[in-house]
């Protein structure tokens, strides 16, 4: 039981505390680079500026002391409780997500995932899917046109991306066959040979032996390439960020769902925005590349190599601390992907981003399905 | 600790679809009520062990159907005149009726299921045994389920588009 509360309370502190202020700054000091502006450099503390890292604690101050205001013939509770709603999923999804393997320590095993449930992404998928509220109910409780339609955005767009995601994914769910996450970077910390192909095919009786030091680790995203590029879009528009955030529309619906929000209640739906980059990146990279693994470096090479000099039990925490930093690399270049995906692309007219998820990603994300399918049958029934 | 899930998750359930009963002045609180009691009762599956049930329950019911139904209750707008007793008087008798058929047969159904109970196997209720029983026991009526829905979704596109033209 404590184990499980520390373990959770690690995730949750490094996603919340360290992340999440980072990531708004980033947010502001990368689209000022990218546009070449100077930038979010005004908070100082006593007249020490470093670059603009004290926004996020000038951000927090603001909306905590900002007038809180609900409009007029709102429904008082349900508008109290929206952002509260649409903050819960992203804190729960990370639950499931392993930020590192499986450890020995002298006759205890520590398995760095919270809670290692043999339906994991379906768990992902179920409490994603209650996302949709925070959006609909604060729509609706804020009794105002604009945010109704905001709401009625988010929802059709969330349902919708819902399903093609699901579809997204279900090839890697083949290929690994499993749907739990820490069997999939156990899967995903192997290699391949890149060449290998040709002795499939019949093109070469058996490959040189020198031939196989060209290898690539098993990731996803080597395996199942059109599934991450059909998965992270369609997570991203989940998450109603730019090019996807025709529910906020500032130009056609004033700010869409959230716009009769001030103070920290909007803050929340900032947090929650916010707070579900990350958590994407957890899971894209858990999905696709690899998780904690670090690629042609198993674990017990390090642990090999570390003991002679410091014996065991430092080699595996020595181990499980350089795969925890792993993973968390990868999740900061997650990150850095969405961000600069954020702050190249426009947003997408609202029929448009039907039109993509129905017309572009659905008939994808099937022809995924089936090419994934004829191929393992394939090379089944090849071996 | 389970157990007291399960109360915690059954309790849930009973008090969103009183909630909901109860509930005729405020429609998106009633339908907001039916959105608990699906998540406890996905959560009621979890504790039973038929996982992917549990998931489906919440994926689908709570996280998609209800979504629409709580639209379709916020876009119509619904008046407090359009509650009146007259108005509901036959829609309250038909609901106590199916109500106790209802009553009726879940008693007959747990009269005598009492017994010891029966040894569940261990990888009960993944996704790998439905998908299994799916497409192998069952893989008639899942196909012509599947055709059934189609059919359906090619008739609503029909029917919403020879409106919009």
């Amino acid at each position: 039981m404590l184990v499980v509360v520390l373990k959770l309370l690690f995730i949750v502190l490094v996603i919340m505390a360290a992340f999440l202020p980072i990531i708004t700054w980033v947010e502001r000091k990368q689209s000022a680079v990218m546009q070449d502006r100077i930038g979010a450099n005004r908070a100082d503390i006593l007249g020490l500026r470093i670059l603009g890292l004290f926004h996020p604690i000038a951000d927090v101050l603001k909306l905590f002391t900002k007038e809180d205001v609900v409009p007029a013939g709102a429904n008082r509770v349900l508008h109290l409780l929206a952002p509260v709603i649409a903050m819960v999923p992203a804190v729960m999804a990370m639950a499931v997500v392993p930020y590192g393997g499986v450890y020995r320590f002298g006759q205890t095993e520590l398995s760095l995932v919270v809670a290692d449930i043999d339906w994991g992404m379906l768990y992902i998928f179920a409490v994603g899917s209650l996302a949709t509220y925070g959006a609909v109910l604060a729509g609706w409780a804020s009794n105002n046109n604009w945010s109704l339609l905001g709401a009625m955005r988010a929802s059709s767009q969330m349902i919708s991306y819902e399903v093609t995601m699901g579809l997204a994914v279900v090839g890697i769910f083949m290929v690994y066959g499993t749907l739990r996450l820490p069997e999939m970077a156990i899967f995903q910390d192997q290699t391949f040979r890149l060449l290998g192909f040709l002795e499939l095919l019949g093109l070469v009786e058996a490959l040189p032996v020198w031939l196989d030091w060209i290898r690539l680790p098993m990731w996803g995203i080597f395996l199942q390439p059109l599934g991450f590029i059909l998965f992270l879009t369609c997570i991203m528009a989940e998450n109603k960020r730019p090019p996807f955030d025709a529910p906020e529309g500032e130009s056609e619906i004033v700010s869409g769902y959230h716009l009769e929000y001030s103070g920290m209640r909007f803050g929340l739906f900032y947090t929650s925005e916010f707070l579900e980059i990350p958590v994407i990146g957890m899971i894209v990279a858990t999905l696709f590349l690899g998780g904690w693994a670090i690629p042609f470096l198993s674990q017990e090479t390090i642990i090999g190599f570390v003991t002679p000099v410091f014996g065991e039990g430092v080699a595996t925490a020595f181990c499980m601390a350089l795969h925890v930093a792993t993973f968390l690399l990868k999740v900061i270049l997650m990150i850095w992907l969405q961000m600069s995906l954020r702050w190249t692309l426009p947003r997408f007219r609202y029929d448009q981003v039907m039109d993509l998820c129905w017309k572009m990603i659905l008939p994808l994300s099937i022809a995924n399905v089936l090419l994934t399918g004829a191929a393992m049958l394939w090379i089944g029934g090849l071996r | 600790m389970s157990v007291l899930f399960f109360y915690v998750f059954a309790a849930l359930a009973i008090a969103g679809a009183l909630g909901m009963v109860l509930n005729t002045r405020n429609t998106v609180a009633a339908a907001l009520s039916l959105v608990v009691t699906m998540v406890a009762l996905g959560g009621v599956y979890v504790l039973l062990g038929a996982y992917l049930i549990g998931a489906l329950q919440v994926m689908v019911y709570a996280g998609a159907i209800l979504v629409l139904f709580l639209f379709v209750v916020m876009l119509l707008n619904l008046r407090r005149e359009e509650f009146s007793p007259q108005r509901q008087l036959p829609t309250k008798i038909a609901a106590a009726v199916i109500g106790l058929l209802f009553l009726l047969q879940f008693l007959r159904l747990i009269d005598g299921a009492f017994g010891a109970p029966a040894a569940i196997p261990a990888d009960f209720g993944g996704y790998r045994q439905v998908g299994t029983a799916l497409f192998t026991d069952y893989v008639l009526a899942f196909e012509a389920t599947s055709l059934l829905l189609l059919a359906a979704m090619v008739g609503a596109v029909i029917l919403a588009k020879r409106r919009i033209d």
